[in-house]
């Protein structure tokens, strides 16, 4: 073989690999050491959520919707949770909302310390992972403290919140939130200063604000490319409409964007400062008054199953948006759920944005998304003679659905 | 007869005293690099532990590898590693072979792990490891011109200032300490080359910021991705050694200085003095340019490293010579 000779070289990032934390294969064609071609499949741990929710009833499926991903485990109940009210015209009551908005935003601030050390380690720098890992430690500390657990809080409930945050407790969240304005300017420091990440991460991964756009990419990812969107201040729900809240681009701090791994890196960092101002203002604002709509869950059910309508639920999980839709039709389970995770809206960025990379970049640039492999995942639809149906045949297939739905709702029955 | 037995024994001992040396080392790294991190870290006698149990696990040869160079490079890896050490004066001690060779010599002995490394992983028939050795070949290439200079810079000095010594011999670089023959600015070219000596360490040896032949997180360890067992664990000797071995040519060349001349000691003592001595040297080198820089860096990119080497690292290197031609001149 001459020289010139480029060999091209195909190599399978996961399912398994050391890079990625849940499983996902991504495809990449090299050339030397230079990217040319990406593809990346889905699949490995599809664990039919949906279907499971489809025999449940609303209350049950809560504990679902928590498990659906180890981290949003208050942004998907909180999503599901309002998707059912809207269904059911339940009024929440004032503070509950406000507590709801408490527990996402230190949800938040919780998940992007986590990123910001999966970020750090896919660069290599250990030292990093293990100080954002272990000032994470206290934020979780916070939430066990508030809820009894650290990870699945099970504080959500169908119109309101299942425990109240009382004076007492509220010294020890400003105590937390004093700790993290101190590491706040140190992660800063870290982040914005250290030349070998500058090295590793500054125009590596762009995604202009025309892909962005394009793509429909949301949550911060889209946000580090310039698009000002973000569900609380687009769409707000919970308390976030009196809280006006501002979406967060690179701009606030840099004053130029240019949509790389670093933009989105910080992005996260700053989002974690504004989580922090959020629970500040909301511990002050926060009126008094009950946390639930209907404290008699067995009341709450029976109304639940009079229900016959729809409703959709937008919620900003710290990965962007995130969608629950809910279809009740006067019984016991819901018809419909759907669950739209923001890491599936942002994986179609993965093509884009590793095109000319190399492959030393691959890690950090598909860790740049966030991505949460579990939530994004969808079935493989095989048929019987075990091939996986094609698009044609998948559009036709949810064309057919799409109309047996439709004149469901007209007739107000009919079969699923 | 007797001589040949009791010089095999000489460096039998060398090499297994070498050996437990360079895995205790390891050991302590591993643990301050820990602590570093606000981690507790594995027990010092970690990489003993790690070898001994490598050693009876199966020992795992791909269906694609060619399994004879597969098997033989670690072995060569480990072996060239152990040789290099027969080479260098340990503290005030002449080197064992100081006759049977010279500083280029060592020079290219220190050029065949990596090379053995990157040969087996070739061998090994996987696509991460083809991109582990790749990236090994190019990164030797671009601290090898640094070395290069080193030396030319060092035997320059020597043939100098002792014209009917032998420059390269490590008896002559033993005997008399390189920062004395040298004038004012020569003593700021040689603290230039010390410094790219310093630089190039963590290349030389794999460790962060250049650890891409192996990078975890890219391409799964890269060129040992296909090793286990007994292969695995010669490696991680290989490893532990070379990194002990580079360290010790550092020491030799810039940092000559023995406590027995300090302290007028003799005998054992000064013996044990000198060598627990060098030990500490040894260590701080590789602590400076080794464990510390490996804790506060992210991994660079190949063409970053080679580019930081070929233009930066070379340039420092050159002006170190430079410096020390003028001071020839003066």
């Amino acid at each position: 073989m001459r020289l010139s000779e480029k060999k091209k070289c195909s190599i399978a990032i996961g399912p398994i690999h050391p890079a990625l934390k849940e499983p996902i294969q991504i495809e990449v064609k090299i050339e030397g050491e230079k990217v040319t071609d990406v593809d990346f499949a889905l699949g490995h741990v599809h664990r039919g959520i949906e279907w499971i929710g489809l025999r449940r009833n609303p209350l049950q499926i809560l504990y679902l919707a928590e498990r659906v991903c180890g981290i949003c485990n208050i942004s998907h109940p909180l999503a599901f949770c309002t998707a059912i009210e809207n269904a059911a015209n339940i009024k929440v009551p004032e503070r509950a909302e406000y507590l709801r908005v408490i527990y996402a935003e230190l949800e938040r601030i919780h998940s992007h310390l986590l990123f910001l050390g999966v970020a750090a380690h896919e660069l290599g720098f250990d030292s990093i992972l293990h100080y954002t890992w272990l000032v994470r430690e206290k934020v979780l500390d916070i939430i066990e403290y508030l809820t009894g657990n650290r990870i699945t809080k099970a504080v959500l409930m169908i119109g309101g919140i299942r425990r109240d945050i009382t004076k007492e407790q509220i010294p020890k969240i400003k105590e937390t939130l004093k700790y993290y304005e101190k590491i706040y300017k140190k992660l800063c420091d870290i982040f914005l200063d250290d030349p070998t990440i500058k090295l590793r991460t500054r125009d590596i991964g762009v995604l202009t604000k025309e892909q962005a756009l394009k793509l429909c990419i949301v949550g911060p990812t889209a946000r580090a490319s310039g698009v000002k969107k973000d569900i609380r201040q687009d769409f707000p729900y919970a308390a976030y409409a009196d809280l006006k809240i501002e979406a967060i681009t690179p701009a606030t701090l840099l004053n130029e964007i240019r949509g790389d791994v670093f933009d989105r890196v910080i992005v996260r960092l700053l989002e974690v400062k504004q989580s922090m101002d959020i629970i500040k203002r909301c511990l002050k604002e926060m009126p008094e008054g009950p946390i639930m709509y209907e404290p008699v869950l067995q009341k709450l059910l029976v109304e639940l199953k009079q229900v016959s309508n729809e409703g959709v639920a937008l919620v900003e999980a710290p990965r962007g948006e995130l969608i629950h839709y809910i279809r009740m039709k006067n019984s016991e389970a819901p018809v419909v759920w759907k669950i739209r995770a923001p890491t599936y809206a942002n994986m179609h960025a993965i093509p884009a944005i590793l095109k000319d990379c190399q492959l030393a970049d691959v890690p950090i640039v598909v860790a740049s998304i966030d991505p949460c492999i579990s939530c994004a995942n969808r079935a493989i639809v095989a048929d019987k003679n075990n091939i996986v149906l094609n698009q044609e045949k998948l559009h036709e297939l949810s064309v057919k659905k799409t109309l047996a739905l439709t004149k469901d709702k007209v007739k107000g029955e009919g079969n699923d | 007869m007797i001589e040949f037995i009791y010089f095999g024994l000489e460096a039998l001992i060398i090499i297994l005293l070498a050996l437990f040396i360079a895995l205790l080392f390891n050991g302590i790294e591993r643990k301050l690099i820990a602590r570093m991190q606000a981690r507790i870290g594995p027990p010092i006698t970690q990489p003993f532990i790690d070898v001994k149990k490598l050693f009876i696990k199966e020992n795992i040869v791909p269906d694609n590898a060619i399994p004879w160079i597969f098997n033989a490079m670690p072995l060569i890896a480990l072996a060239s590693s152990l040789l290099v050490l027969l080479y260098i004066p340990f503290g005030g001690m002449p080197a064992l072979l100081q006759n049977y060779g010279d500083l280029i010599l060592v020079v290219y002995i220190m050029l065949i792990p990596s090379l053995a490394l990157a040969i087996g992983a070739f061998a090994s028939g996987s696509p991460y490891a083809s991109i582990g050795a790749q990236r090994e070949i190019v990164i030797m290439i671009s601290y090898e011109f640094v070395l290069s200079v080193i030396v030319i810079a060092v035997a320059w000095l020597f043939s100098l200032a002792f014209p009917q010594a032998n420059a390269f011999s490590f008896a002559t670089i033993n005997e008399h300490a390189i920062w004395s023959v040298a004038g004012p600015v020569g003593i700021a070219g040689l603290l230039l080359l010390f410094i790219s000596s310093l630089a190039v360490m963590p290349a030389k040896i794999g460790k962060l910021p250049i650890d891409i032949a192996e990078a975890k997180t890219e391409i799964a360890d890269g060129v040992l991705v296909e090793y286990s067992g007994r292969n695995l664990a010669l490696l991680h000797m290989a490893q532990a050694t070379r990194m002990f071995a580079f360290a010790s040519l550092i020491v030799a060349l810039f940092l000559p200085w023995n406590l027995s001349n300090i302290f007028s000691l003799s005998g054992t003592l000064a013996l044990i003095g000198d060598f627990a001595f060098f030990l500490a040297k040894v260590f701080v080198i590789m602590f400076v340019s080794g464990i510390f820089v490996s804790a506060a860096s992210a991994r660079l990119k190949i063409d970053q490293a080679a580019k930081c080497y070929i233009s930066f690292i070379f340039l420092l290197s050159l002006i170190g010579l430079m410096l020390i031609g003028l001071d020839i001149m003066l």
